[in-house]
């Protein structure tokens, strides 16, 4: 039997994006304000989440065809990789680095490693999330 | 980094890139891209050469751990250098050795490629370290990649078997120098060698000291395939030859005397080390070579030699180290003991090499290592036969080779054991020169055995794979190389003298050398000895027939080996009998376990420490709205216990985890409050997903007994964890930690949302951990799932 899901697909056409962007948002206002990696990415699986629940599977992968799993394998990438960065100035493992910089228009702003290590954080729980629910998913 | 770290880790660096030179070039053999790092690396430490014999270290530093004391400290000494110069220089024999062996067609030359490197580097690693715990860390990795390199042809039984036995082996005595380590840095604070070396006066006396020092000794042990420990050798002699010649003859078994050189300044004021070492070194000795006669398999011969060789060398290190318990002037009569082993660790790896790689020529040309079936490859293989005659005959202990040279200061140093004046040496010391009398009739018989038993004789041709013939240039290139360097150092051993002078100087700090090695030493006892070794030797290898009995006198099932195998069956089968009894397979039983074992380590830590307390001097008032929000989890968690469907319970529980981000918001978490609102989503969804597979609710009535298990156990949880969140609050033991971040955060790490600073930078250490762990939970439910998946396809 297909159900008949109407509301639910157009308005989750809209909402995902939304989602998604605002995920993106508290992702890079993490270091100031409530947000970060992990919560920035568990919200964008929310949203690949309400995909799967309006759609199917099938029609998940066909619009995200990634593979989840190397979407975490990059994402430990980034993490280590950040942490072993400090190694080639000469300095400890896990050691950040940041500083302000002055665009025109945009005002103060700081550019910080700790992004990009938070951004493989951000891509690891996409990552765990999508492969543990498509796994499970996919299982029937 | 400095110019030596890079040396240390481009091998490592290179293994990367193996792959996808393998991949991009088919045509040629991946060996070649390989070539040229060990030879570089070679001529580079050479570059060090003269500045490191005129007596200077070479010391340079990277942080690592600096809290810790861990630190990636290059040293390059005497010794060092040494064992840099045998890693590089034999690697680069053998690497080009390997492209003529392993066919390019056949073989999976990437991994084995990769693996190589991958020993070279750690073990590079392992002899310029200064740091224990870095060194641990190479040392592990040098097992490790031994372990793939003997389990290289992995579709043999006898292949997978050698690697696990070396890598359980090598291992346990990894970790026991791990302990040994921690036990040194408990005694002087420091993880560093050479600090250690200047407190060895502490450590001596200290009430760890017997501890340590056997700790450190079963890592060498087992390194360096020392009785008992020996077995996991000729097991490995099923990785492909060009590995034998290169790990288990030349270097990495040779580690565990690397350690015992390097640790001598610390531990060698001990009796127990000087009579462990010497002892354990001497028994080695006899026992290796006692069982390579028997063997009829060449690389069986090798091996069991290979044993007794390193024991050789490790009893003139524990003999040689008493000459620090004398003044200066003194001690030059004991120190020929040390200027022996260093002299024969250089020796044993330019003829043991050679003849590792002369048995590849013979296996690779005609099928079988086998000496029953060899024989008569004299005129066919006159190159490979000089090779192998050279080669012996130095292993043998005969003149005008340089196995002659370090025998006869082999046997002066045994002689000398008698003349220490202390730990019974004077009495019981007369055993030393005995068995290594003994012990070296054996190795001569086995040297000719290898030498006569291959290449004269019956040919046999019916019994080969393959038509023999000589080699090709390629192959025997490499063993030229050695063999004409132990004809080289045979004649003018004094080329290499000052090399052993500096190296000795790292094994014995604080004193003055000057070796001078010379064929003629006149009629001394070490000649004679030598002659007599001969004339025996001889005489019993004519007569083997009439004593090989005694080879069978032993019954199998009292040998090593089986004890080891039936250990390890035994522990198997114990541990599945363990495991199975308390595996249920039922998530209750573990639950159960969990909980309980929750209440009983808490509980009895909240009582025995008396560290219930309320204080509600510091509690601010309760307001209606958060009355509502608790009666709502109240209420929302008791109903879960009676929901009739699945559906139900998940939906309650998804109002619980709501109501209690609320709670969060109240209370001004506003992270922890977004974090549960999106984990709620996404559970709740992944619970609906996982709805379908479930079976039906099924509330069947229970016994009364089990009841009243669970809600004991459920209300034990519930005091508990109410007890410790009261006491935490009402007991403040520590300063609270947040000041500290208070003002640090903005400062430090140019964030203002605290949580997100510390997580992704303060601890951050802990973040990447747990985002491993999460990746790890991820790819185990995966398999989970899809290996059933695929194993109910292929039953249905």
């Amino acid at each position: 039997m297909k159900t008949n899901n109407v509301i639910l697909e157009t308005a989750t056409k809209v909402i995902v994006f939304i989602i998604l962007l605002f995920s993106v948002y508290m992702f890079f206002a993490g270091h100031y304000e409530p947000g970060g990696g992990f919560i920035g990415g568990l919200m964008a699986s929310g949203a690949i989440v309400l995909l799967l629940i309006a759609y199917d599977i099938k029609t998940v992968t066909s619009i995200l065809p990634f593979d989840f799993k190397k979407v975490t394998a990059v994402g430990l990438l980034f993490a280590a990789g950040t942490a072993a960065g400090g190694l080639l100035f000469g300095k400890p493992l896990l050691t950040h680095w940041f500083t302000y910089v002055y665009p025109p228009l945009l005002g103060k702003m700081s550019l910080n490693t700790t992004v990009l290590f938070d951004a493989g954080v951000f891509l690891v729980v996409v990552g765990v999330t999508m492969t543990i629910i498509q796994t499970i998913g996919e299982s029937e | 980094m400095s110019l030596l770290h890079l040396a240390i880790i481009s091998p490592l660096i290179l293994a990367i890139f193996i792959p996808f030179v393998h991949k991009t070039f088919p045509k040629i053999h991946t060996g070649w891209f390989l070539l040229p790092l060990p030879v570089l690396l070679f001529a580079y430490f050479l570059t060090f050469l003269s500045t490191t014999i005129n007596g200077q270290t070479t010391m340079e530093t990277l942080a690592w751990i600096p809290t810790l004391g861990i630190n990636f400290t290059v040293r390059l000494d005497g010794l060092g250098l040494l064992f840099a110069l045998l890693i590089t220089g034999i690697g680069s024999l053998v690497v080009l050795y390997s492209i003529y062996y392993l066919s390019k067609e056949k073989e999976k030359l990437n991994q084995f490629y990769v693996y190589l490197l991958l020993f070279m580097g750690a073990m590079l690693g392992v002899v310029l370290s200064d740091n224990l715990i870095v060194l641990y860390a190479f040392w592990e990795l040098t097992s490790f990649s031994s372990f793939l390199l003997i389990g290289y042809w992995n579709h043999r039984e006898r292949s997978r078997y050698g690697a696990q036995k070396s890598m359980l082996i090598t291992v346990f005595g990894g970790l026991s120098m791990l302990g040994g380590i921690i036990l040194l840095y408990l005694m002087t604070g420091t993880f560093s060698i050479s600090e250690a070396i200047g407190l060895a006066e502490v450590i001596v006396n200290h009430e760890l000291f017997t501890a340590a020092l056997l700790c450190f000794l079963l890592g060498a042990f087992t390194k360096s395939a020392q009785f008992p420990f020996h077995i996991w050798l000729p097991d490995a002699m099923e990785a492909p030859t060009p590995v034998s010649a290169y790990l288990h003859s030349a270097t990495m078994v040779k580690a565990g005397i690397y350690l015992v050189a390097r640790l001598t300044p610390i531990f060698a004021f001990s009796g127990l080390w000087i009579w462990l070492v010497a002892g354990i070194g001497i028994l080695t000795l006899f026992w290796g070579s006692f069982n390579a006669v028997k063997h009829t398999d060449l690389k069986g011969i090798l091996a069991y030699s290979t044993i007794s060789q390193l024991g050789l060398i490790m009893s003139l290190l524990g003999l040689g180290a008493a000459s620090l318990h004398y003044s200066t002037i003194d001690a030059g009569f004991y120190t020929v003991a040390v200027s022996a082993a260093v002299f024969h660790l250089l020796n044993h790896a330019t003829f043991k090499g050679s003849l590792f790689m002369m048995v590849g020529i013979v296996d690779h040309e005609t099928g079988t290592r086998d000496i029953r079936n060899l024989g008569g490859l004299m005129t066919i293989m006159p190159i490979t036969f000089t090779i192998a005659i050279i080669g012996a005959f130095s292993m043998a202990g005969l003149p005008p080779f340089n196995g002659f040279l370090s025998k006869e200061m082999f046997f002066s140093g045994m002689l000398r054991a008698q003349e220490i004046g202390f730990f019974n040496m004077n009495t019981l010391g007369i055993i030393f020169p005995i068995v290594a009398w003994v012990a070296s009739v054996f190795t001569f018989i086995y040297s000719m055995i290898i030498v006569f038993k291959t290449f004269t004789g019956k040919y046999q041709p019916e019994k080969l794979k393959v038509k023999p013939h000589e080699a090709s240039i390629g192959m025997l290139i490499s063993p030229v190389i050695l063999v004409s360097l132990v004809v080289i150092i045979g004649f003018f051993p004094n080329l290499v003298s000052p090399l052993i002078n500096t190296v000795m100087a790292s094994i014995l700090p604080g004193m003055e050398f000057d070796v001078q090695i010379y064929f003629w030493h006149g009629f001394t006892p070490e000649l004679f000895m030598t002659i007599g070794v001969i004339i025996v030797g001889v005489l019993l290898y004519k007569f083997m027939p009439k004593w090989t009995g005694v080879y069978t006198r032993m019954p199998e099932r009292f040998s090593l080996n089986s004890a080891y195998d039936n250990g390890l069956a035994a522990i198997q089968k114990g541990a599945n009998r363990f495991t199975n009894a308390y595996m249920t397979n039922s998530i209750r039983t573990y639950l159960i376990y969990i909980f309980v074992f929750f209440i009983f380590i808490l509980g009895t830590t909240l009582i025995v420490k008396n560290a219930f307390t309320i204080d509600t001097s510091n509690v601010a008032d309760i307001h209606a709205f958060e009355v509502v929000l608790v009666a709502i989890i109240a209420v929302g968690s008791i109903s879960i216990l009676f929901a009739k469907s699945r559906m139900t319970a998940i939906i309650l529980l998804g109002a619980v985890g709501y109501s209690v981000s609320l709670f969060y918001a109240i209370f001004r978490a506003p992270d922890l409050a977004l974090t549960q609102l999106v984990i709620e989503t996404v559970s709740v969804a992944l619970f609906l997903l996982a709805f379908y597979h479930l079976p039906k609710l099924s509330r069947h009535e229970e016994t009364r007994k089990f009841k009243l298990g669970n809600a004991i156990i459920s209300v034990g949880v519930g005091v508990v964890v109410t007890m410790i969140a009261l006491s935490a609050y009402s007991s403040k033991e520590f300063e609270s930690i947040s000041q500290y971040y208070i003002e640090n955060t903005y400062k430090k790490a140019g964030g203002e949302n605290m949580v997100n600073v510390i997580l992704v930078d303060f601890r951050g250490f802990d973040t990447l951990f747990e985002i491993a762990v999460l990746a790890i939970a991820a790819l185990g439910i995966f398999s989970l799932i899809k290996l059933r998946l695929t194993r109910g396809k292929e039953q249905g």
